[in-house]
């Protein structure tokens, strides 16, 4: 029997009871666009599976307790030391158990792997505009899902109750106590009393295996729901319009390479686990709240919040008798909190900017929105100067250089950095640009080299064909000589107008900054001269419809 | 009954033949030791003068004809010991080239022989920490569970938790404990070299120090069961195969799945 039959067979007899057989369809049906950047998200979807499975194992051995044992298990270099039975079960697990430490390694990979792929993948979405309307819940729940998976992560890592991980526990601790106010209630809350208390691992466990994985799922499920219901987003390309999705359909096309890429993904996680040690708790030995080793990291995922507390001066002010541990509160919620606030208002500033309340299914090539480009560009570089803050001692260590040489690069860089980062990623768009726009206008070059009449050599060149033309995704209807002069209009548009509409002129002028595709026309207008008014509130981002109306051969604007 | 009573000059007598046994006993033992000592003393004279003249060659410049110190240059090294030479010149530290701010671990210069010489020089000009036996530093007996807890409270804060160094400010760095001997281990404790503070017997005793050394020697010495050790700095080479090498083969995975391009007959 095909398997095609066995499907099918099952497929009516479920459909017999449950008459699914139309979702089904539609199902097998969904369309997959063909680009690798929408498997980043595969990444870390499958990396939590991998996470409830291994987990799963876990906790099957480990013992959340803090109760003091002396040890005697098989690691013999710690016999008779004191620890807590988390940590005494972690040695269990590494040592002891059949096939423990494996799952235990697999456990972390997977930790930093699916951290690592969220990571890539609001990337992806941001610097492509796949965020757009009507995609912002969805991307405010990966927000969500990114804040969890830090929480998760931290939490796991303090599990085994090392030296490491409670000094992560530590800073944990002081960063709820730096909170104005309620920072000491809190901190009793979560530890139960006093730090460290007994309290704190069987509650993180709960949190762990429990409360956020529940979380994880019901937000994944709601994500993956919302991405099925609205389908992909797609890359420019010849007859991809805002109106369908062009790929390959679920079944069976999808399914088998996605299927596949999940044992690409164990596969990878299973090889690293074998090979490469992580996270060794035995060579950190258990948690002693009164000793603190030089090399005290967090995962990398926590690494720049580690690096902001690094990377501040030490201010504290008394202010009606309380402290006020700004040289912890700042850098510890200050980075993250305005990242991801902006990250979560930016769909909304992007919109109100543009004034573009269109749908969109096409995305943006990256250096067809400059300035979005660069604006996260300049988050990933602030993050990334953060990041190497976090490791300045083992920076200080590997490069030989003084320790606060390095803290003191890192204080103007989080400032310098990014700033530099936003104009060079500009330029580098804008650069992109005109090649395009050379592309477009003088065609690619074949290679055949012609000999002129008068003896000198010129390539030929053949113009873009139809395909290539519209994967360059460029608003094509700005290559028509812009008849709309209305690009200078002298009355702004009523929302231009007033305080707050200049700015949101300025801004918009801003944003929409973009090679124009006249321009070596020589004309009225600049860099910018579409975007800013006239018919261009939303004169850039319009690419997706203008696409689409070229293709139907139209020349509206969108 | 009379056999019970004691004659009244017994007790002198007993006193009186103590004292000549004792002092028997105590010419023979010094008379013994003078003989077996003599050459020693030679030896012992002879080996300072050579360490005399190996220090006059090759550290005089910087601690002065009497190892008394130049200002502002090198230390004196009246009172350090034997067991600081030991350590500086065996790890390679001493003679220094240049004044910086930290030498660092280097193939000794001098050979062993040479070495003792100068230790015998710099004790017999005041004494200090000698150079530990090989029952000191000995690991036979010693708890390295306890030794973890010490090293942990003691010495991790600078030299990390397992002895893979760090840094310290002002440019300062604590070395790696990979190379050093279970001597050289004693001594650091004992001398406290640079940044580093003494630790002398009472602070740590001579049994903890062998717990630590026994810690030390014990950890760099066991395989990592997990595979490669990544440098056994934690959680930052970590991160950096997770990107550079997990997610990196993964997006080459994608982009080869997705490079499979099928004409599909749809819509
Ligand atoms: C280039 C100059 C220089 C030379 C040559 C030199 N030293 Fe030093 N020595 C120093 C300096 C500077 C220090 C202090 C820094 C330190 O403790 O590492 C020092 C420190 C020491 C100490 C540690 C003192 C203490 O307080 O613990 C000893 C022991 C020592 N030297 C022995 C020697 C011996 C033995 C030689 C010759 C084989 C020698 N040095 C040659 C510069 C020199
Ligand atoms: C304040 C920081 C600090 C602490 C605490 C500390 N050390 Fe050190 N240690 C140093 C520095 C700095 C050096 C390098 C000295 C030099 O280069 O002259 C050093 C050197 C050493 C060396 C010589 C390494 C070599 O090159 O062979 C050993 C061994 C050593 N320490 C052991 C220990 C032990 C054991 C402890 C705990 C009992 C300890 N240290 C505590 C800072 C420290
Ligand atoms: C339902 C899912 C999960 C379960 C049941 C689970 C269970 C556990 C258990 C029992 C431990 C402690 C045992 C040990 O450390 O050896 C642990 C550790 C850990 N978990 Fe999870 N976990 C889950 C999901 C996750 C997720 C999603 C992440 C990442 C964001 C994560 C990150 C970690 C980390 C970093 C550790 C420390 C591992 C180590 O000891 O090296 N876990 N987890």
């Amino acid at each position: 029997m095909s398997i095609d039959k066995a499907l099918s067979g099952t497929g009516s007899w479920l459909d017999d009871r449950l008459h699914g057989a139309k979702g089904l369809r539609t199902f097998f049906r969904k369309i997959f666009p063909d680009h690798w950047t929408f498997l980043l998200g595969e990444i870390a979807l499958y990396s939590f599976i991998i996470l409830l499975l291994t987990g799963t194992f876990l906790a099957l051995f480990f013992k959340p307790s803090m109760t003091e044992v002396v040890y005697h298990g098989s690691y013999i270099k710690l016999d008779g030391v004191h620890m807590s039975e988390a940590y005494a079960s972690t040695l269990n697990i590494s040592f002891d158990v059949r096939g423990g430490l494996l799952m235990r390694q697999i456990h972390h990979w997977a930790a930093d792997l699916f951290v690592a792929a969220i990571l890539a993948h609001m990337l992806r979405i941001f610097f492509t505009g796949a965020y757009r309307k009507p995609r912002e819940i969805n991307w405010l729940i990966g927000l969500v899902l990114f804040t969890l998976s830090l929480l998760e992560g931290l939490f796991g890592y303090s599990l085994p109750d090392d030296l490491l991980s409670g000094a992560g526990l530590r800073i944990t601790q002081g960063v709820l106590q730096s909170i104005p106010i309620v920072g000491t209630y809190l901190s009793f809350f979560l530890f139960g009393g006093q730090y460290p208390g007994t309290d704190i691992i069987p509650r993180l466990y709960i949190l762990h295996v429990l409360l956020i994985p529940g979380l994880f799922m019901a937000l994944i499920g709601a994500h993956l729901f919302i991405m099925f219901h609205q389908k992909h987003t797609q890359m420019p390309g010849k007859g991809r319009t805002n109106q369908n999705v062009v790929g390959a359909p679920m079944y069976p096309y999808f399914m088998a390479k996605t299927g596949a890429f999940f044992f690409f993904t164990f596969a990878v996680l299973a090889l690293a686990a074998t090979f490469a040690q992580i996270n060794p708790v035995w060579l950190y030995g258990p948690y002693n709240p009164l000793a603190i080793s030089a090399g005290s990291q967090p995962d990398f995922y926590m690494g720049f919040l580690e690096g902001a507390l690094r990377i501040m001066p030490p201010w504290q002010w008394v202010v009606f008798g309380h402290t006020f541990a700004f040289n912890v509160f700042i850098p510890a919620l200050l980075p993250l909190g305005g990242i991801m606030t902006a990250a979560a208002l930016w769909p909304f500033l992007e919109q109100w900017i543009t004034g573009d309340k269109n749908e969109h299914h096409v995305n943006d090539r990256p250096r067809n929105a400059p300035t979005r480009t660069a604006l996260g560009m300049a988050a990933v570089s602030f993050y990334g100067v953060l990041w190497a803050e976090g490791a300045n001692d083992v920076l200080a260590q590997h490069f030989n250089v003084p320790l606060y040489t390095i803290t003191w690069i890192a204080r103007f860089a989080v400032f310098l950095v990014p700033i530099f980062t936003y104009i060079i990623t500009k330029r580098i768009c804008l650069g992109l640009q005109r090649k395009d726009l050379h592309l477009i206008q003088h065609g690619v070059e074949t290679g055949i080299v012609r000999q002129l009449p008068s003896g000198g050599f010129i390539e030929e060149t053949r113009p873009l064909d139809e395909e290539e033309l519209a994967a360059l995704g460029r608003p094509v209807a700005l290559a028509l000589p812009s008849g709309e002069g209305g690009a200078e209009a002298e009355v702004p548009a009523p929302d231009m107008r007033g305080g707050l509409g200049r700015v949101k002129a300025r801004l918009n002028k801003i944003v929409n900054e973009s090679v124009p595709i006249d321009e070596h026309g020589a004309n009225g207008h600049g860099a910018n001269g579409h975007g800013a008014n006239g018919h261009g509130a939303n004169g850039h981002s319009a690419t997706a419809e203008d696409h689409a109306a070229v293709s139907s051969g139209s020349d509206d604007e969108g | 009954m009379s056999s019970r009573r004691r004659h009244p000059l017994a007790p002198y007598a007993v006193v009186v033949g103590g004292l000549l046994l004792t002092g028997i006993g105590y010419a023979a033992v010094t008379a013994a030791g003078d003989a077996s000592a003599s050459p020693a003393r030679i030896t012992q004279s002879a080996q300072i003068a050579q360490g005399h003249a190996i220090f006059l060659e090759e550290c005089a410049t910087c601690h002065g004809q009497f190892a008394q110190g130049t200002p502002g240059v090198a230390p004196s090294l009246i009172g350090v010991g034997a067991a600081a030479v030991d350590f500086q010149t065996s790890t390679g530290r001493m003679p220094a080239k240049e004044p910086s701010a930290e030498n660092d671990r280097k193939p000794p210069e001098l050979n062993p022989q040479e070495i003792a010489a100068v230790a015998a020089y710099i004790e017999s000009l005041g004494g200090g920490p000698t150079i530990p036996t090989s029952a000191q530093v000995s690991q036979r007996g010693a708890n390295p569970g306890f030794g973890q807890q010490l090293f942990v409270a003691d010495c991790a804060q600078c030299h990390n938790f397992d002895g893979a160094g760090g840094a310290l400010t002002y440019g300062k760095f604590a070395p790696p404990l990979t190379k050093s001997t279970p001597t050289q281990i004693f001594e650091a404790m004992l001398t406290g070299p640079e940044a580093m503070p003494v630790f002398n017997n009472t602070t740590i005793t001579p049994q903890e120090k062998r717990d630590i050394i026994a810690y030390i020697v014990q950890t760099r010495q066991e395989p990592n069961p997990g595979g490669f050790s990544l440098g056994r700095i934690g959680p930052v080479t970590e991160g950096l195969v997770a990107f550079l090498g997990l997610l990196l083969a993964m997006v080459f995975a994608a982009m080869w799945i997705t490079a499979k391009h099928r004409k599909i007959p749809n819509e």
